[in-house]
């Protein structure tokens, strides 16, 4: 399956912004692991924000962005979210609330639901666009990325792939740990344009055993890709950071999606 | 769309242990709702499949072990549904079937309890406790991936009450675009505290059965469910024949009051088949019995259908099943296409008189070629599937 990547967004520890991280992902600045928490989304009335947490501002930050990179207006186009933990701190209240026998909060639980983000971002935006949240443990990107391309080709319409996690709190931290806090986003069309970063060729095999090759090229990135689901997407990001010819693969499973990368502006010299 | 057809399905709620048990259930206008006795009732009344408590999964799978797997595993062994995807698997392979399943609170009752036996000093945990194999939102489809024997990409579909309905578009895109061959659609939802007192709080259950369309309805019965289905290119029997969905973008847990999200996804899933209005024989409604859905929902079917189209809701057999309601009234909608039957309401003493869409209310007999299923969900998401005979 091919698509073209018409934009990017992140938002990590030490990558605030593609703008801004695009050198650190191309190996050009230095990666400094500092905390940030994501801009507040400004597309949300004063009364939603408040209700939001910290999963659903990620996502729709990283969602924002995305779209504004892309020159798409917040909304018009279909989504898809992806997040292995969904917001964390929700449940965990609403778990404590039951144990102790108190009555749940219903924002609470009306923010428990894994669609969380997605909901919140058609809200945000007043859009009516399909949109979808998906989950698989540690394989959540790979599946992701395979689940966005295969509605582009269907659908043959640009799609939003937002992916993104958080850590759980305590004390289901320590049956589920993970790494920091990590969105991305990419706007997927079925044709090309001018502005295109990249075209992207994505292929499932399940016959082979499983090896993932998806650990980004910077070692101070690796604990990260390995501890936070979403995460697994920063090798993609390297690649259309640096704007090179890559192939990797993400583990899905026992299987693993075969990934192509194709830059589509004049790559540097040094590139394949 | 290129329909795809449903080679095999069965389906395991409150009313029954199969697609034979719903059939007489919905024939004989059997409710299966009693008074909530599940966890430290908290009032209503609930739709309970029996036997899970002693159901005990295959030992290569009792690792992954929780009520929501133990109902999923049950449905897997009814109507010779395993037998099915096994033969599908000699034939494609066990890497070109998918497995795209929706749930909506997967095993989170073993959080509730791992929660209840915290260690009061320092409030970790219970060791037993394994997050990754029941709370875990994709515990239900590496189950079931397991359970089968699949080696296809895999992955549950959450959109709260509209997930086992999304699954089969999504399960679409993955065959069309040659991901896979096949795919095994539908999914799980099973009783647990979170629901029934989180929608307690939101005031959202009927403190009796709920009574979906009736002037007097006061809420939802939450039911609890699993259903799958075997989703091929080619085959003999009913069809997936269009789908559609949408987003409200109106509120986290209130449908939008004028239905512009529902009636998005109606007409969708009718352009999607290349059916008109007129296509339609029967409407199985979301139908939950709260004021604001089927209000909302009345509106959509007049806007899309006029009022000459029957429609009706299931939930006061099986109660609101919640993520798994699509799968559920999947199979419903084959039993009343393939038996020509329409289930009218249960439970409705005096239909609403603000309603103006065909609302049946007692079971008519007559020939139905396609039905439109309704799922919405929180969240705002809206889908709508159309299934009919494969020619």
């Amino acid at each position: 399956m091919e698509a073209f990547v018409r934009s990017v967004s992140v938002w990590g520890p030490g990558l605030q912004g593609w703008s801004a991280s695009q050198p650190i992902l191309a190996g050009g600045r230095d990666y400094v692991a500092s905390d940030a928490s994501p801009p507040l989304p400004a597309l949300l009335s004063a009364t939603e924000r408040r209700r939001t947490g910290l999963a659903a501002r990620l996502a729709l930050s990283v969602a924002q962005q995305a779209s504004e990179m892309a020159r798409i207006a917040p909304g018009a186009i279909p989504s898809v979210f992806a997040t292995a933990n969904g917001d964390g701190a929700v449940v965990h209240s609403i778990l404590e609330a039951l144990a102790a026998e108190q009555p749940v909060s219903p924002t609470l639980f009306h923010n428990s639901v894994h669609n969380t983000a997605a909901g919140y971002w058609s809200i945000a935006t007043g859009s009516q666009q399909a949109t979808n949240c998906v989950a698989c443990h540690d394989s959540t990107a790979a599946v992701a990325l395979l689940k966005a391309m295969a509605e582009v080709q269907t659908e043959c319409r640009p799609l939003l792939l937002c992916a993104y996690d958080v850590p759980l709190p305590a004390p289901l931290y320590a049956s589920r740990p993970t790494s920091g806090s990590f969105g991305v986003g990419f706007v997927l069309t079925p044709e090309g344009g001018d502005r295109d970063l990249a075209r992207l060729s994505v292929r499932y095999d399940g016959t082979m055993s499983p090896s993932g090759s998806e650990m980004p090229r910077l070692p101070p990135l690796r604990g990260l890709a390995r501890g936070n689901p979403a995460a697994r997407m920063l090798r993609l990001l390297e690649s259309l950071a640096l704007g090179v010819a890559d192939e990797f693969s993400m583990a899905l499973l026992d299987g693993r999606v075969e990934v192509r990368v194709r830059p589509c502006s004049p790559a540097p010299a040094s590139s394949s | 769309m290129r329909p795809l057809v449903l080679t095999a399905a069965t389906v395991v709620s409150a009313i029954g242990r199969g697609v034979g048990p719903t059939l007489h259930a919905l024939r004989s206008r059997r409710s299966a709702l009693r008074p909530c006795d599940f966890g430290g009732a908290s009032g209503g009344y609930i739709g309970r499949v029996d036997g899970l408590e002693s159901h005990r999964l295959p030992p290569s799978l009792a690792c992954i072990d929780c009520r929501n797997n133990r109902l999923a595993d049950l449905a897997l062994h009814t109507d010779g549904f395993s037998d099915a995807v096994a033969a599908a698997r000699d034939r494609y392979g066990a890497d070109r079937i998918a497995v795209v399943l929706g749930t909506s609170t997967s095993g989170v009752l073993s959080g509730e309890a791992a929660y209840r036996a915290r260690d009061p000093q320092t409030g970790a945990l219970p060791s037993s406790f394994d997050y990754g194999s029941t709370q875990d939102m994709f515990s239900l489809a590496g189950f079931v991936r397991a359970a089968l024997a699949l080696r296809g990409p895999a992955m549950v579909v959450s959109t709260a009450c509209a997930s086992s309905a999304r699954t089969f578009i999504d399960a679409r895109h993955l065959i069309e675009s040659n991901v896979c061959d096949a795919a095994i659609v539908g999914g799980t939802d099973s009783l647990c505290g979170m629901t029934l007192h989180g929608f307690a709080s939101l005031d959202l259950i009927s403190r009796g059965a709920c009574r979906p369309c009736d002037a007097d309805r006061s809420g939802i019965s939450i039911g609890e469910a699993a259903g799958f289905a075997l989703l091929e290119r080619d085959g003999v029997g009913m069809a997936l024949m269009g789908c559609g969905t949408s987003s409200d973008g109106y509120h986290m847990s209130a449908p939008h009051p004028r239905a512009t999200g529902a009636i998005a996804a109606m007409r969708a899933a009718l352009e999607a088949g290349g059916l008109s209005a007129a296509d339609i024989d029967y409407v199985n409604l979301h139908g939950t019995g709260t004021r604001a859905n089927d209000a909302m929902e009345d509106i959509a079917m007049v806007d899309v259908f006029g009022t000459g189209t029957p429609c009706s809701s299931t939930k006061g057999w099986t109660g609101h099943s919640l993520g798994a309601s699509g799968i559920l009234e999947a199979v419903i909608a084959g039993l009343c296409i393939e038996h020509g039957f329409i289930p009218g309401c249960l439970n409705v003493t005096r239909l609403d008189p603000d309603f103006r869409a065909r609302v049946i209310v007692d079971n008519e007999q007559r020939p139905i070629r396609r039905v439109m299923s309704n799922a919405f969900g929180f969240g705002g998401i809206n889908c709508s599937l159309i299934f009919g005979t494969a020619s």
